[in-house]
């Protein structure tokens, strides 16, 4: 042990919290997108509170609370409802999906993104995705994204952020050759608010994305082929529809080889 | 772990799934079933459409603009469906004015005939063939006597020029606009009268949509479209023409404060504040609303403030109504909301109090149950079961094509964008034959008079899915009973006539203001008494009425005012406020009839 004092370090967890929260404050300060504070805060307030009663079931402690003021911020903004309960049912079964849904001590789904897809799928009546725009003005989008991509290379993840932009538009050329629609038109969604958070904290989750930075290049590939596809298919909301279906295989598939890699490791002592 | 506490999550998962569902069937907005009762013993009334039995025929025909726009024309060319009320000819009976939008069409002027049918006379007074291209299409028809006659003028707007035309005497129509100085083209989607400086004259809103530098079809480029499908701030101008008398008018907007270029599609105005001054909502197409308080014949824009002009939507429609018989205006905008596309919801603004100097409002929509209308357009409040409450009654649908062809995908992807991608026609994917939310269900909006609305539409015979634009009601038989037209896009003009159950009782006022065509200014008020406000008292309620320029979405109502009063009613009194100043009183008027009330002089 040095006899050197500890120097005072920054806990990169809490990156990613503030990156979330500086799209939050440009986004209602600059155009007031979202649907209500008190909305987004129950959202938030949801997420926290049944982090902490099922950390604390389920693993005996009180567990970091980053990813699910995350979790709760990222519902509280994605989410459109004019109901309110909306914003606390998205929460609950976000959170809930971490602690129930598990392979070998994963959870294989984003969970903002399960909750997402939940209630867009079962409550379409009472809830849509976000949609409004970042204003007339380039500056806020800019903005946010030279400061998620400092933040989110900090966190060593822009690898992945940036593979999926790249294939965003890539199959974005495809569609515009297969629809006869002008290139502009497909590239367009990735211009909006939604998908700042998308490919900032949705895609990156370190916990449900595979460890090696091939396999989540590769993932984010195949989720932006997919996306193409489904929205070749005109799924309004197909980045969600998409992460929900390939996250969880590749999650798998990645398990399976780890459990493969064990038996051999086994069998071989 | 506690051993049960992961079959414990599981169910606790599965009732959080089923959520959802629950509330759709068994909470407080779960959907009234139809059932095969008689609307009249259930709801008090029920509709029944007549136009062709009532001899009209007009089938609504779109514009061809510049071929630039070919690929997404059902989408740009999808207005010019409106229809307004007027007794033309001043005979007692509500006559119907309809405008067409196909270059070479005609617009319709049905007379009343007092006996259940209607004549054809728009071609007979000049008011037929108002459509080309050289001119521009009709958009809507506003009426008011804007030279204080005893006739009701006709100011009609296109995208294009806009006309004046005075009435002389119901007989014919002379064109004035010239002499009024109106604009030589411009792109209105609303207009309304109303008498902003209290003079006695009325004046003239006109709200533009696209830019006025367009001429629709001649485009230089396809750069016509929003800049944003929330913040646009490159639509038409604004107009406040001021009438100076002897038929001439003064563009005033800029110095009384009217300054914007959001894409206006309705406007309305009302005394909100109880100062007799007429202050003016505009609801406006991707952008925030905005409304502007009255401060003594200068505007002041409060809509952030207020409340009302904070969150963008897609406001087409501006209507006010005393809806919880508070002697309150609430105002209805109507915004689109498709299910887990987007989910605007239309706003009912409910006053909550504020100051003289700066009203405000709380979007009460949601909780009273007239928030999700589809892609709603015209609005209208009116007692359509005479049980002392104001109904509301929605039309809807944007363009209704293809069944099985949907043009929301390409849609939502555009509309999302940037500046760039939104703003240029040309990066619009081709709409084909497919629909944008069409083929709607209408909504007509029974209020319970505790908060609530529930939508009566099916069961009472608003059955039609139709493109609807706007609405209009009017009393067309004189029995005390509201009855409904509606004018819809690319479709028949629909007059829905209301039989309302026996023992509901009813009042209605004609109101005329003082003012003579040789009046002088300020003395007295404008003759079609628009601004006049009657309040009724009676059974320990109250409510308020205001005689309107035009409101809706390009449409206006009968000018008399129509009070439901419910089974045994008897009406205390009755206060009318004049634009002037002046107060008439009326104490115990007889019930189940119209009273004329001319302004004390």
């Amino acid at each position: 042990m040095s006899g050197a004092r500890p120097r005072l370090q920054f806990d990169k967890r809490y990156l990613a919290p503030i990156l979330v929260t500086m799209v939050l404050v440009v986004g209602q300060i600059t155009f007031g997108f979202l649907e209500s504070w008190g909305k987004t805060m129950l959202a938030i307030a949801a997420a926290i509170a049944i982090e902490l009663v099922l950390g604390k079931l389920f693993t005996g402690k009180l567990p970091h609370l980053a990813s699910a003021y995350i979790s709760g911020i990222s519902i509280g903004m994605l989410v459109r409802s004019p109901e309110i309960w909306p914003y606390a049912l998205c929460s609950a079964i976000s959170i809930s999906s971490k602690y129930l849904i598990r392979v070998d001590g994963r959870h294989l789904w984003n969970p903002s993104n399960l909750g997402i897809v939940a209630m867009l799928v079962l409550a379409a009546d009472t809830v849509a995705g976000l949609s409004v725009q970042w204003g007339n003005t380039l500056l806020p989008m800019v903005t946010v994204w030279l400061f998620g991509a400092v933040i989110i290379n900090a966190l060593g993840r822009f690898h992945i952020t940036l593979t999926y932009v790249v294939s965003f538009l890539a199959f974005a050329a495809v569609r515009a050759a297969v629809t006869g629609h002008p290139l502009i038109a497909e590239a367009a969604p990735i211009t909006g608010p939604m998908y700042q958070l998308y490919i900032f904290f949705m895609i990156t989750d370190p916990k449900t994305t595979v460890r090696t930075k091939q396999g989540q290049m590769l993932t984010v590939v195949v989720v932006a082929a997919v996306e193409a596809a489904l929205r070749l298919m005109q799924f309004v909301h197909a980045p969600y529809y998409a992460l929900f279906i390939v996250g969880p295989i590749a999650n798998l598939i990645e398990i399976a080889n780890d459990r493969k890699k064990r038996a051999q490791a086994v069998a071989a002592a | 772990m506690t051993r049960y506490a992961k079959p414990l999550l599981a169910v606790v998962f599965v009732v959080l799934l089923a959520t959802p569902f629950l509330m759709r069937h068994f909470g407080p907005r779960a959907p009234v079933t139809a059932t095969n009762g008689d609307p009249l013993a259930r709801y008090g009334f029920a509709l029944t459409e007549v136009a062709k039995g009532a001899g009209i025929y007009f089938q609504h025909e779109g514009p061809t603009l510049d071929p630039k726009l070919n690929h997404i024309m059902p989408q740009v060319a999808s207005m010019g469906a409106a229809v307004s009320i007027v007794d033309v000819d001043a005979d007692g009976h509500n006559d119907l004015y309809v405008v067409n939008s196909r270059e070479g069409s005609f617009n319709r002027l049905y007379r009343n005939r007092g006996d259940g049918t209607f004549e054809e006379i728009a071609e007979r007074l000049g008011l037929a063939d108002l459509n080309q291209p050289e001119t521009g299409v009709s958009m809507g028809a506003v009426w008011g006597d804007y030279d204080n006659d005893g006739y009701e003028d006709l100011l009609l707007h296109r995208w294009g020029k806009p006309e004046l035309f005075h009435n002389d005497a119901g007989t014919s129509f002379a064109r004035a606009t010239d002499v009024a100085g109106l604009p030589p083209w411009a792109n209105i989607n609303t207009a309304i009268w109303l008498d902003y400086d209290k003079d006695g004259r009325l004046d003239l809103f006109m709200g533009g949509y696209f830019s006025e530098a367009l001429n629709l079809w001649k485009l230089a480029d396809t750069k016509i479209m929003p800049e944003s499908f929330e913040y646009a701030n490159n639509g038409g101008r604004k107009y406040l023409y001021r009438n100076l008398g002897g038929g001439r008018f003064e563009e005033v907007s800029d110095s009384v404060g009217l300054s914007s270029r959001r894409w206006a599609l309705a406007a309305v105005a009302a005394d909100l504040r109880g100062t007799g001054y007429p202050d003016l909502f505009i609801a406006n197409d991707y952008g925030v609303s905005e409304l502007f308080v009255n401060e003594g014949g200068r505007y002041r824009e409060v809509g952030r403030e207020s409340g009302v002009g904070y969150a963008p939507k897609s406001g087409m429609n501006a209507s006010v109504g005393d809806v919880l018989n508070q002697g309150k205006f609430a105002i209805y905008v109507s915004n689109i909301s498709e299910e887990g596309i987007l989910l605007q919801g239309n706003n009912l603004w409910m006053p909550t109090g504020g100051t003289p100097k700066l009203p405000t409002y709380e979007n009460l929509a949601r909780s009273m149950g007239v928030d999700l209308g589809g892609w709603s357009f015209g609005a209208q409040f009116g007692d359509l079961n005479n049980d002392g409450f104001l109904d509301l009654y929605l039309v809807n649908g944007y363009v209704s094509a293809s069944r099985n062809e949907s043009y929301w995908y390409d849609y939502s992807k555009v509309a999302g964008g940037h500046e760039v991608v939104i703003s240029d026609a040309k990066n619009w994917p081709a709409m084909g034959t497919r629909s944008l939310a069409g083929y709607q269900q209408k909504k007509v909006w029974l209020n319970d008079g505790a908060g609530r609305f529930i939508d009566v539409a099916q069961m009472v015979g608003a059955s039609d899915r139709y493109d609807g634009r706007s609405v209009a009601l009017g009393d067309f038989s004189g029995q005390g009973t509201l009855d409904v037209v509606v004018a819809n896009q690319r479709g028949p003009l629909l007059f829905y006539r209301n039989e309302v159950a026996p023992g509901r009782r009813w009042i209605a006022f004609s109101l005329e203001g003082g003012c003579t065509a040789s009046s002088a200014a300020g003395t007295c008020s404008n003759r079609s008494a628009i601004g006049a406000q009657v309040e009724v008292f009676w059974n320990g309620q109250r409510q308020i009425q205001e005689v309107s320029g035009g409101s809706g979405f390009c449409s206006q109502n009968q000018r008399r005012l129509h009070f439901g009063l419910g089974a045994d009613a008897k009406v205390d009194r009755v206060v009318v406020r004049w634009p002037s100043g002046k107060r008439s009183e009326l104490t115990g008027p007889e019930v189940n009839r119209a009273h004329i009330v001319k302004e004390p002089v």
